[in-house]
């Protein structure tokens, strides 16, 4: 038995087991313990300022049957699918031009400059888009000075577009960088088969090029859209009233209500939401993940 | 000569400063199975580049079939490439790769499967349409690749050294199937390679190229036997050379002092390079034999020690040092059954003939 115990802890397994074991605990203790009480939670009944331990599914249907809820859910969905899709749109291009466009010794120079907007903090990050997006803001003075505007734009500030463009622009980078990686990893003599093979730069492209850049899209797509769901900073600060989004509702429900039971329904339900949507868009797309060597 | 497909006129491409190209004029016939060789770095693959059109030559003038191509971009020119690696579209089938070509095709969708599968079984992959590409191997993926070509029917195949990344066993059974494919379809090949052995095999004609120049062109045969310089001598195969002395020359031929083996008359056909004022003799080891006890050379003989016997198998490479000369050539003997192997440091005859030197002056 001492022997065994012995081979065992010189094994490589072993070895293994203690090298991962801080983060596994790590991970334990901030994620999976969180999720499990966030989830028991949404099943409890609330007792003002207490949580009173009788097991219920009351909270998920206050949850599903307030129009409140509702809205600001479907809001949530329909903000970060216009983020991923113009921050995914607006990356493509990018990532081609340093992929393929600049000198293969510039490029880790591109790369470092694209991911200059993380020097300064989200928050701050955010503050500035309100000084160019406010009613006397810098895009507003600027329109102005130029004529072409007769009095300052609303449309800009407080609302669900603000919010679009501020987290487009932060998740700029998250989305460039997979589709960078995907794209470097294209065979180059593939293009020229392509051409060789009759078809223009273009037909090229289509056929070759952006169907196996497609696991770089769709891991920008899942890396933008999954965070942008749940955002809190944005929509409150340059999201107004039109522009709360689920986790607005959820900080409510916990810290102003103090209603832990309904504020983990609705998280839980967004978070089932983000999950189906992710997993029905990666089965779409399953053709382009194939393995391949 | 057969009808040009492709002429090449003082073809030049430079790199910036360096000249990868220094002047390539020559003409492939139609139909004819021609290789590029020499060693990395000759330009050879440039010029296969050039021809494709994904480089274009900084000056000089290239025709395909009679036309210039002179801005003719690589999607419309008549002809097709095999890729070094093969460049088999990875998020296609087999099926998909072959056909890819024919999408501007007018032929029905029904007509365009059957091609496929006539060409995918032209190159031995039959059954194989619904896999995966990624799922192939090296010598399946050559396969795909030549199907994929030879379906849109080029005037002219480009083959980008397709065999180097085979194994020995499968390159010797793919140079065999492309001569056959190559008869089969009657168009012309240009094959680029690094290997003597496989542009001797494969090739009607082989243009050894050096830095950027065209060094010989000629068949196989007449490459290996009647090398024009020693540098090609020395990239095909094994060449000895023995240090010599022109004793004099005719317009018929030249009388030569040849060290270790004596004065010899040799023709004027057997000096085929220019002048360079380098004088050797040079001769194949195969054109060298061991003479046992009692044998005659039917021409000439010279004494000498062996000096280092390496054994094939069905061949033995032995290092004679012959009288009078410092270095010792090869000479190669075939096992036949009842030849002894020699020992080191045995002395020993050996006979050549004269009409198989080839002088470098």
């Amino acid at each position: 038995m001492a022997n065994r115990l012995h081979r065992l802890g010189r094994s490589e397994a072993a070895n293994g087991l203690v090298l991962v074991s801080p983060p596994a605990i790590f991970a334990v203790l901030l994620l999976a313990a969180p999720l499990g009480l966030l989830f028991l939670y949404s099943f409890l009944t609330d007792g003002y300022l207490t949580i009173l331990w009788e097991f219920t599914f009351q909270n998920y249907r206050d949850a599903w049957s307030d129009p409140l809820v509702r809205t600001v859910m479907l809001r949530s969905l329909g903000v970060s699918m216009m983020v991923t899709a113009i921050t995914v749109l607006l990356a493509f291009p990018v990532a081609y031009f340093v992929s393929f466009h600049v000198r293969p010794d510039r490029k880790s120079l591109w790369l470092f400059l694209i991911t200059i907007p993380f020097w300064t903090s989200y928050l701050i990050r955010v503050f500035l888009w309100k000084v160019i997006l406010g009613y006397n803001g810098v895009l507003n003075s600027g329109l102005l000075g130029l004529g072409l505007i007769d009095e300052p734009l609303t449309f800009i500030l407080y609302n669900v577009n603000a919010v679009v463009i501020t987290l487009a622009h932060a998740y700029a980078p998250f989305a460039i960088l997979p589709i960078f990686v995907a794209l470097e990893k294209i065979d180059r003599s593939l293009l020229e088969a392509g051409r060789d093979l009759g078809e223009s730069d273009l037909m090229t492209f289509w056929r070759v090029t952006l169907p196996l850049s497609m696991s770089g899209v769709v891991a920008a797509v899942l890396i933008v859209f999954i965070p942008t769901i749940g955002d809190y900073v944005t929509p409150q600060l340059v999201g107004g009233p039109e522009g709360r989004m689920v986790a607005n509702i959820i900080h409510l429900q916990y810290l102003r209500l103090d209603n832990y039971p309904a504020g983990s329904a609705i998280a839980v339900s967004a978070m089932v939401m983000v999950t189906a949507i992710s997993l029905l868009f990666l089965f779409l797309n399953r053709r382009f993940l194939r393995g391949r060597k | 000569m057969k009808r040009p497909i492709i002429e090449l006129e003082n073809v030049q491409k430079y790199y910036g400063d360096y000249h990868a190209l220094r002047g390539i004029t020559t003409t492939i016939g139609e139909g004819e199975f021609f290789s590029l060789l020499g060693p990395s770095g000759c330009g050879k693959t440039t010029l296969l580049r050039t021809i494709a059109g994904f480089e274009d030559p900084s000056s000089g003038v290239l025709k395909i079939d009679g036309k210039d191509m002179d801005g003719v971009p690589a999607n419309v020119r008549p002809t097709n490439m095999v890729f070094q690696s093969y460049a088999i579209f990875p998020h296609l089938t087999v099926e998909e790769n072959v056909g890819f070509g024919l999408r501007r095709d007018p032929r029905s969708a029904a007509d365009k499967a059957r091609a496929v599968q006539e060409h995918l079984e032209m190159v031995g992959l039959k059954g194989y349409g619904k896999r995966a590409a990624h799922a192939l191997s090296g010598g399946q993926r050559q396969r795909v690749a030549l199907a994929r070509a030879l379906i849109l029917k080029p005037k002219v195949l480009l083959l980008d050294e397709p065999l180097s990344a085979l194994d020995k066993k499968m390159r010797e059974q793919m140079q065999v199937e492309l001569i056959r494919l190559q008869r089969q379809v009657g168009i012309t090949f240009i094959l680029v390679t690094h290997d003597q052995e496989e542009a001797l095999v494969m090739s009607d004609r082989i243009a050894v190229m050096f830095e950027g120049q065209i060094a010989q062109l000629d068949d196989p045969e007449t490459l290996y036997r009647l090398p024009k310089s020693r540098q090609v001598a020395d990239f095909i195969g094994t060449m000895n050379f023995l240090p010599a002395q022109v004793l004099s020359e005719t317009p018929d031929g030249f009388e030569v002092e040849v060290a270790g083996l004596g004065r010899a008359a040799l023709t004027a056909r057997q000096a085929p390079g220019r002048p360079t004022g380098d004088v050797a003799v040079g001769f194949r080891p195969e054109t060298l034999t061991i003479l046992y006890e009692g044998q005659q050379a039917a021409d000439r003989e010279s004494p000498g020690i062996v000096e280092e016997v390496v054994y094939y198998g069905d061949m033995t490479y032995y290092d004679v040092k012959l009288d009078g000369v410092a270095a010792p050539v090869r000479l190669s003997m075939r096992n036949v059954f009842g030849r002894p192997v020699l020992d080191r440091g045995t002395r020993t005859r050996v006979a050549w003939a004269p009409g198989a030197l080839v002088l470098f002056r």
